[in-house]
């Protein structure tokens, strides 16, 4: 019986001193932090993807509480609710930024892109853009081996296994930009979020000759320049043989897409315009 | 015998397919694709536009800046298009296309097959020549050889390697070169020797090729300084780190370090003939020993093949691709590029097409790492691939760097010995790709 | 296009070396000392070994199928091995339940919660062996000893080892040549010296393993001893002896050979397995002469497992063009 009391005592004593220790210790080595740091990154989603370009949301917080003038930062995981809070509780301007969301520009599906040859290497866009152009002739198209998912810290973005193409979910997109760093083709662009998820782009980013590309995929940007000639707000502009819809100057009148020759321009969301008649079918190519 | 003193594999030669098969001269194709970048550095600017005419080793391309190299037209006819082409991996890069008529060659150019051994020309005279001939390291590394063979101030020039190593498998172009074309080689050893102002030149020949070694032994009589030194056969021997090592027991530090900071200059045996070529026969280079080779290849061959002849020409005439999937590799199977599009070009620095058929074709199913640490052991750079490839998947491009990626030389040995076959050297390579990037970067900074 | 091409970067061959051949080569290499223990022991510890690797690769399929989930791993064999090392880490007269609990200790809590083959911190067997040495420490300290019939005797004997830490042992005397052929109680798979030794040469020309754990090991413990032994006897000859006998005795060669060598848990490079032997040599020794327990190869591997992490980290291969 004494021994345990003497254990139990002992024990305690240690425990008292190793308190005080680590109490003392503590208040010595204590660093002076602005606390509103800890409050602003508890405001932030905490999901530390590194969209902001900070290393993680600590990282933006201390920006934002340490800049004066914070309109050059935004967490687009957040969104515009976060970023009216944080700057609130700041008494800061609260920084604005359109909604986007990811866009993953190829339309080249494994029924429109032949294969010409089997990799069998690691299953990686990385290496494998490294190694070859890939299973297809286009040099410029989704490889279809997932990097981006793999770097989505939402979800949000899948291969689809009847297309080969990454497809991203718009509902859990953040627009955090990982899956756009990720991709070694490139191919992955953040575009102006509309209501109810619309959008209209150029699925194609291959900036081969039309000749080329059609050799390629029969779903590929041509870069004829229909499409430019009948937009009426200056959105479309061909570069490369490439045709690329700003989508911040794009209204959704969809009269590019009837005209696209390929089928290149994509819609989601929206109906087709009425068909009218084409005043002449020969594809022009450069 | 001899060899490197870290690492190293042994797979098997698989010489035998086609060591036996004399040099035979390639038809000359009809159309042919002459890509600007043939070598390391940067492409060549074209000097031909479409509907010039031109003949056989008429320069067509000029290099650009120092580190580039010279083309010539390895056929005569009319230019038809100077655009993008795809190469053998499919990537589009800008060729020279030629509609070939007849066979004539530009002026000055000895094509007899006289044996000229006497050499007057001072050092710089012959790097000139060498320059001027577009010739480049014919081993696979395409560096241009007149760049290798100035010698930077403060430098100098010790002794003289001639690769004849060819420690890739199934490749036999260097070993016919050496058997068929012995004294051109040994000329063109002592025409090295003088460009580099040394009196020592060692010839490394692997002891799996033993009649090129007494072949050569026997020649390198008639000459004063070259000495011919049989190895033992290990890969990747070729490799100039390791071909230094084991002939003269110097190891070349670390990148930047060059092999002239351990007074070694190493040329490819093929190389040293192509000099001779240049330099005694005015002869740029627009041809080269092409194996064509693979287990289930009908008729293998070693081609004398001009540049820009399809690979699907080279294989046709070897018998076509075997029935089934095929792995069509520009090199050999240790470090050759694999091709998807045969349509593509022959160049300065394919040694050789391998064709794996069946199930040689396929990789092994990978599974857990064991920790066995055959990896390390075979690595001949002394670097930790498992470690390596793990950080590279995981992105850790910091940690990579201080674990001497950039020393890699690819040669594939740690994931060709994986007993897990884990694509060990895929995530090195890409890690080793990224580490650079980076560095550039921050040099370019400074 | 009939024919496509089949595209993966360099190298495009690969040697004939897999993991189910290395393991293979490690049940070969074991073959020898358990031929010995069953001419020793009598045919009862084909029974023991049977049932270890039998509850081993069950447990392991069992576990891969209903937890991690994910490709059957039975067929790269380690699960093999690691029954026949724990078997052979056995009394040849161990109830069968214990040798179920020693497995499914080894597969189930050493081995397949961190990831299955390659990602555990210590040796399986080894971690197997230790917990029913201090779980049941009668049934595993209490050895057969070995008859030249075939069978075993009705009593048991100490160990060697036992005897000499209870000092009744006489080092001038003592039988070396017996030890070397098997002729000694213990584990019984560690008692076949000489067989083990033909294993372990099996593995050197197979290149399964290269010397440097091995050789390491053996040398620190018999030059460790022979220091021991040259402070504490007068004369050379006891010495010698009692460094041979610390050589051959307990688990020295058995642990050295097979269980130290363990890919998943001994060091990278050459320079770390010789670090990691040396240190598994002196704490043998430090455990058997100092310690309380007669035999401390166990407790040294798992001691020097822990270390291995930190031995990768800081000990590096000589790179290629740094000095000497």
């Amino acid at each position: 019986m004494n021994t345990l009391l003497f254990t139990i005592a002992t024990l305690c004593v240690i425990g008292v001193v190793a308190a005080i220790i680590l109490y003392i210790v503590a208040q010595k080595f204590k660093v002076e932090e602005d606390p509103r740091i800890d409050d602003v990154e508890k405001m932030l989603p905490g999901a530390n993807c590194g969209g902001c370009g900070f290393p993680g949301c600590r990282g933006l917080a201390c920006a934002l509480v340490e800049q004066e003038d914070i309109s050059s930062l935004y967490c687009s995981v957040g969104g515009a609710d976060c970023m009216k809070a944080v700057a609130d509780y700041l008494g800061k301007a609260a920084p604005v930024k359109e909604a986007q969301v990811a866009t993953v520009r190829c339309g080249g599906s494994c029924e429109k892109r032949p294969r010409t040859s089997t990799y069998a290497g690691t299953k990686s866009c990385a290496i494998a853009s490294a190694t070859y152009v890939g299973e297809t002739n286009c040099a410029y198209g989704c490889l279809g081996y997932g990097d981006c998912v793999e770097a989505c810290a939402f979800d949000a973005i899948h291969i689809n296994p009847e297309t080969g193409l990454a497809e991203v979910d718009a509902d859990k997109c953040t627009a955090c930009g990982a899956c756009v760093k990720a991709c070694p083709k490139g191919v992955i662009e953040l575009r102006k979020k509309w209501p109810k998820n619309r959008a209209i782009y150029v699925s194609c980013v291959s900036k081969d000759k039309g000749a080329v590309t059609m050799k390629a995929c029969k779903a590929g940007c041509i870069g004829c320049g229909k499409c430019s000639k009948v937009c009426e707000f200056g959105a479309i502009t061909i570069e490369n043989n490439l045709a690329f819809i700003d989508s911040t100057k794009c209204r959704l009148c969809r009269k590019c897409v009837a005209e696209c020759p390929t089928g290149a321009i994509k819609m989601i969301g929206l109906a087709p315009l009425p068909p009218k008649e084409k005043p002449e079918t020969k594809t022009e190519t450069k | 015998m001899k060899t490197f003193p870290i690492g190293g594999v042994h797979p098997s030669d698989n010489k035998k397919w086609s060591k036996a098969k004399a040099i035979e001269v390639m038809e000359l194709p009809d159309v042919v694709n002459i890509p600007l970048a043939q070598h390391i550095g940067a492409p060549a600017t074209a000097l031909v536009k479409k509907g010039d005419m031109v003949k056989v080793g008429e320069k067509i391309a000029e290099a650009t800046g120092f580190m580039s190299a010279n083309i010539h037209a390895p056929v005569s006819g009319t230019v038809t298009a100077v655009d993008l082409q795809p190469n053998g991996q499919g990537l589009r890069q800008m060729m020279v296309t030629i509609k070939r008529e007849g066979d004539e060659w530009a002026e000055g150019i000895d094509l007899s097959a006289d044996l000229v051994k006497e050499c007057n020309l001072s050092a710089a005279e012959i790097i000139a020549r060498i320059k001027e001939a577009g010739i480049v390291g014919m081993g696979g590394a395409t560096f241009p050889t007149h760049v290798k063979l100035s010698i930077p101030d403060g430098k100098k020039a010790e002794i003289l390697i001639i690769n004849g190593v060819e420690c890739e498998p199934y490749l036999t172009s260097d070993y016919r070169t050496m058997l068929e074309r012995g004294e051109e080689l040994l000329v063109g050893t002592s025409i090295l020797m003088k460009a580099v102002s040394v009196d020592k030149a060692v010839i490394g020949v692997e002891n799996n090729k033993p009649d090129a070694i007494k072949h050569l032994r026997e020649l390198a009589k008639g000459y004063n300084g070259i000495e011919v030194k049989a190895l033992k056969t290990m890969y990747p021997q070729g490799g100039e780190k390791q071909l230094i090592a084991a002939v003269t027991g110097r190891e070349v530090p670390a990148p930047p370090a060059l092999p002239i900071d351990v007074g070694a200059v190493v040329c490819n045996a093929s190389t040293a003939v192509a000099v001779y070529e240049a330099v005694q026969k005015n002869k740029p280079l627009v041809q080269r020993v092409v194996t064509v080779t693979g287990k289930s290849i009908k008729d293998t061959k070693n081609l004398l093949t001009r540049f820009g002849t399809p690979v699907s020409a080279l294989i046709e005439k070897c018998g076509g691709l075997p029935e089934g999937d095929n792995r069509v590799l520009n090199g050999g199977p240790m470090m050759g590029r694999p091709m998807s599009n045969l349509q593509s070009p022959v160049m300065k620095g394919c040694s050789g097409i391998t064709i794996l058929s069946g199930a040689e074709a396929l990789r092994g199913e990978p599974s857990a790492c064991i920790k066995c640490a055959k990896c390390v052991e075979a690595c001949p750079m002394g670097l930790e691939p498992y470690l390596l490839a793990k950080q590279s998947k995981k992105k850790a491009w910091e940690a990579m760097e201080q674990n001497d990626i950039v020393s890699c030389i690819e040669c594939g040995c740690c994931q060709f010995t994986c007993p897990a076959n884990l694509p060990l050297l895929d995530y090195v390579r890409l890690g080793k790709q990224t580490v650079m990037g980076i560095i550039r970067a921050r040099n370019a900074k400074k | 296009m009939a024919n496509r091409t089949i595209v993966a970067s360099a190298p495009h061959i690969h040697s004939s070396l897999s993991t189910t051949r290395l393991m293979g080569d490690v049940i070969i290499a074991l073959l020898p000392a358990l031929a010995v223990s069953v001419y020793v022991y009598g045919w009862g510890v084909l029974g023991i070994t049977a049932m270890s690797i039998g509850c081993c690769v069950l447990f392991e399929a069992l576990i891969q199928k209903f937890f991690v989930r994910g490709k059957q791993t039975i067929t790269n064999l380690s699960a093999v091995v690691t029954g026949l090392l724990l078997a052979m880490n056995m009394p040849a007269n161990i109830p069968l339940w214990i040798v179920v609990v020693g497995a499914l200790v080894a597969i189930g809590v050493a081995k397949m919660p961190f990831g299955g083959l390659g990602k555990n911190p210590f040796n399986p067997a080894i971690v197997a062996r230790v917990f029913l040495l201090i779980a049941y420490p009668v049934q595993m300290t209490s050895f057969a000893m070995p008859s030249t019939e075939g069978f075993v005797d009705a009593y048991s004997g100490a160990t060697p080892l036992a005897a000499a830490k209870a000092g009744l042992l006489n080092f001038a005397e003592y039988d070396m040549l017996g030890m070397l052929a098997g002729n000694m109680a213990g584990s019984f798979g560690e008692v076949a010296t000489l067989a083990l030794l033909l294993g372990f040469a099996y593995l050197l020309v197979r290149r399964v393993i290269t010397w440097h754990i091995p050789v390491s090991i053996l040398a620190t413990v018999a030059i460790f001893a022979a220091l021991y032994g040259a402070f504490s006897f007068d004369t050379p000859h006891l010495a010698s002896n009692f460094a041979l006998f610390h050589l051959l005795s307990g688990g020295v060669v058995l642990g050295a050979v097979f269980m130290a060598t363990d890919y998943v848990t001994s060091p990278m490079t050459t320079k770390g397995m010789v670090i990691y032997g040396v240190g598994i040599g002196a704490l043998t020794m430090i455990i058997r002469l100092w310690g309380a327990y007669p035999e401390g190869m166990s407790f040294a591997i798992l001691i020097m497992n822990s270390v291995v992490p930190l031995i990768n980290k800081y000990i590096k291969p000589r790179r290629f063009g740094a000095k000497k």
